[in-house]
């Protein structure tokens, strides 16, 4: 095994245990935290059902984003669907065989990422010339949005430009799951597209980043809105009354 | 036009988003509750020695009791999809009164002390030490939020700055710096029963008061009851609809609705306040308290339901916490949700044909009508969603012939706040006050420009007292602003009463 094709073989076990524990323990954390008070932003639905298709328009649609402003909103939705249909597409380095819906989602993938670069450029201009939306960005917000845009570009560039051995590719990391790394390729682009990807699941679940899992866990979105037909009480509430 | 010692804000016919102006309000402060308004609701007096470990003890301890705070502190991406919704910034220009700029005063302070990626980098992450000048820009700017959840409309992930100005107060009355507004009126429901302060026996000589000039008004007996044990509504309402127009004429309303429906009803001296400024101080425990003294007074006077008057932040209380907070309500009639709204028994009985309107008794007045924000985006009325919004129009429509609607980006669930709630009534912050009604006026210049709309009403104690005082500086008149109620009471026919033993009869015989 080549120094490159361990360092890499490590970075990626970090990466990937960085995100999965970090992710873990946020996600536990926001499920134990309770939330004592029924506080869901109104005309909420009332039924669970309800609250389960409130929350799918939210995650697929960015509803209240589009009411809020609509062009946040179509760069932000460019870029997270163009996002969406680029991670399906690198899914096939991680099967084998290749499901045949990822092996049918391939060309759009492309597309993918080519709305994913041109959504975050939209958003990062945004940054600039609104002056509510600069005096509110501090530097890490500039450097996601660049890690982000570098990743998509490195991307798209050994798609058309500089081509890799993606079956070389494909077998370091199939070869990660047996912990058996095979050698990676040492094109300087596809070192660089992989480093970035490991750097964005490291800084995952310390960033803002957590807006993913945190969407989920919102009070004003995610709850029923019937505090008056049933009571609803934390336990810390509930020992206040034993007092 | 009322004197004002700053610039009032020049409405304009479009919503125009000013260009950020950062400082403008950097020098509104609410006065600082003195120590003899912190001690009865549990605070220290002053601000102590080692308060910035005691605020981030506090804060950590908030963090694993509010799950909204953690996911809200942790989740916002900085879209920017906020920083044009809130009043007081359209009505200041100054950037910490966007949503975001507020939520971020305590997010800096979370992520320095609460990530990792604010400990090992903070000028990267914006994360900032917990100095001084930082508690001093919160006591500002989070005494600059009216918890009117417009922001979390807007926000892809539905964070409600409300939630965060809540925590913030709660941190800072937790180190001894409370505000005198909210801490003061809270100590007065504790000793003496509401907001106002006015005990048992003046509510019974206003009560007197108010029955005689209905009689001498309408030729008929209409009761305003207090303490009646026994009686089957019991009815909590603001102290304001005791004493001050235009809130007293709802009052007058509430009574002659509840006269037509024929049920018995009363107010209680001990929980003569519907409004909870605790929950304006964040804090649980003194809204629970507060909230206790309805459940104390329901059982003391055996009633079988309770009804709320006009009241916003306190119909959120009421409709959203009230079962939390001193539920549950079993001892009550459960055909009857638990708490009512003043409009929902209005409504049914319109609905019922039960009541009967003279609509030309307002005929006076071009209508139009203000959602006030804790009704609009934290509550509802009656079944179904957003009934909160098509019950009071309802009821305008059924007692007035001229009745039009403000813009719709500023009504419904998009509704601006008057620029006066969340615990920010008071003359210290006028300046804010006036500038943060700015778009609210300016929609309502809008509808008297086009449809010549007179008067705007509003279910809310807040809302009118702010109206009442800021319309003024707007060139408008005071009494522009109406209750809810008051346009049932002008309409409302009235059944003359028999004499008491005929009715105590037909009691009887309906019984």
């Amino acid at each position: 095994m080549s120094f490159l094709t361990m360092v890499y073989a490590y970075l990626y076990y970090f990466a990937a245990l960085v995100l999965l524990a970090g992710l873990t323990f946020k996600v536990t954390q926001y499920a134990r935290t309770p939330a004592p008070l029924k506080i869901p932003t109104t005309p909420a639905p009332t039924t669970r059902s309800g609250v389960v298709f409130r929350m799918t328009r939210e995650v697929v649609l960015f509803e209240s984003l589009f009411r809020g402003n609509k062009w946040t909103w179509i760069f932000g939705w460019i870029f997270h669907f163009g996002l969406f249909l680029v991670t399906l597409r690198h899914l096939r380095y991680f099967m084998e065989p290749v499901w045949l819906p990822i092996e049918l989602v391939q060309p759009f993938g492309i597309y993918g990422g080519m709305a994913m670069v041109v959504g975050l450029a939209g958003l990062w201009a945004r940054r600039f010339f609104v002056d509510r939306v600069r005096y509110i960005s501090s530097p890490s917000d500039h450097l996601i949005l660049a890690l982000l845009i570098a990743i998509g570009s490195t991307g798209l560039l050994m798609k058309f430009v500089f081509h890799t051995d993606v079956v070389a590719v494909k077998s370091f990391f199939i070869g990660l799951y047996r912990f058996d790394p095979q050698p990676l390729p040492g094109d300087p682009l596809l070192l660089l597209h992989l480093f970035l990807v490991a750097a964005l699941m490291i800084i995952f679940p310390y960033s803002k980043l957590l807006h993913a899992p945190g969407l989920f866990f919102s009070p004003s979105r995610n709850q029923v809105d019937n505090p008056r037909e049933r009571r609803h009480i934390a336990p810390w509430a509930k020992r206040l009354e034993q007092e | 036009m009322a004197k004002a010692t700053f610039e009032v804000p020049e409405l304009s016919q479009y919503l125009d988003v000013p260009p950020v102006t950062p400082q403008t309000m950097a020098h509104s402060k609410p006065f600082v509750a003195k120590p003899e308004f912190q001690a009865p609701l549990g605070f220290p007096g002053e601000l102590m020695d080692d308060w910035q470990e005691k605020a981030l003890d506090k804060m950590g301890e908030l963090l694993g009791k509010y799950r909204s705070l953690r996911v809200y502190l942790d989740s916002c991406v900085k879209c920017g999809s906020c920083t044009d919704k809130c009043h007081y910034y359209l009505g200041t220009k100054d950037p910490k009164n966007m949503p975001v700029g507020r939520q971020d005063l305590m997010r800096k302070v979370y992520r320095r002390y609460f990530t990792l990626a604010g400990k090992l980098f903070p000028k990267l992450v914006g994360a900032e030490d917990f100095t001084k000048e930082v508690l001093d820009d919160w006591y500002s700017y989070y005494h600059q939020c009216s918890q009117c959840r417009r922001c979390s409309v807007f926000c892809p992930y539905g964070i409600d700055t409300a939630e965060i100005s809540m925590a913030a107060r709660e941190i800072m009355d937790s180190i001894g710096v409370g505000q005198k507004y909210c801490n003061e009126i809270i100590s007065k429901v504790y000793t003496i029963g509401n907001n106002l302060g006015l005990p048992g026996p003046a509510l019974r000589d206003t009560l007197e008061g108010l029955e005689e000039d209905v009689l001498d008004d309408t030729g008929v007996a209409v009761r305003y009851p207090i303490d009646e044990v026994g009686a089957e509504i019991l009815l909590v309402t603001p102290s304001a609809d005791f004493f001050a127009e235009p809130h007293v004429d709802g009052l007058i309303g509430y009574g002659k609705v509840f006269h037509e429906a024929g049920v018995s009803w009363t107010l209680s001296s001990h929980a003569s306040e519907a409004a909870n400024f605790g929950m304006f101080i964040g804090s649980y425990e003194n809204m629970r308290r507060v909230a206790q003294r309805i459940r104390e007074a329901a059982i003391q006077l055996k009633v079988k339901r309770i009804v709320f008057g006009e009241c916003g932040h306190a119909w959120r209380v009421a409709y959203s916490f009230l079962n939390t907070l001193a539920g549950p309500w079993d001892f009550l009639d459960p055909r009857y949700p638990v708490p009512q709204h003043i409009c929902e028994f209005t409504y049914d009985l319109i609905q019922e044909g039960k009541l009967t309107f003279d609509k030309g008794e307002n005929d006076d007045k071009v209508l139009t009508y203000h959602d006030s924000c804790n009704v609009a985006r934290a509550s509802r009325m009656g079944n179904t969603p957003g009934g909160q919004f098509e019950i009071p129009r309802a009821i305008i429509r059924a007692t007035c012939n001229h009745f039009y609607d403000m813009d719709e980006d500023t009504i419904r669930d998009r509704t601006f706040c008057c620029g006066g709630g969340g615990g920010l009534l008071t003359d210290d912050l006028m300046e804010l006050r006036v500038k943060g009604a700015k778009p609210r006026v300016e929609a309502l210049n809008n509808v008297m420009l086009e449809k010549g709309v007179t008067h705007m009403a509003a279910i809310c104690a807040i809302c009118k007292s702010q109206f009442t005082k800021v319309l003024p500086y707007y060139g408008m008149e005071m009494d522009q602003i109406v209750s809810l109620h008051q346009l049932v009471s002008n309409a409302i026919v009235l059944t003359p009463v028999l004499d008491d033993e005929d009715d105590e009869e037909e009691a009887e015989e309906a019984a």
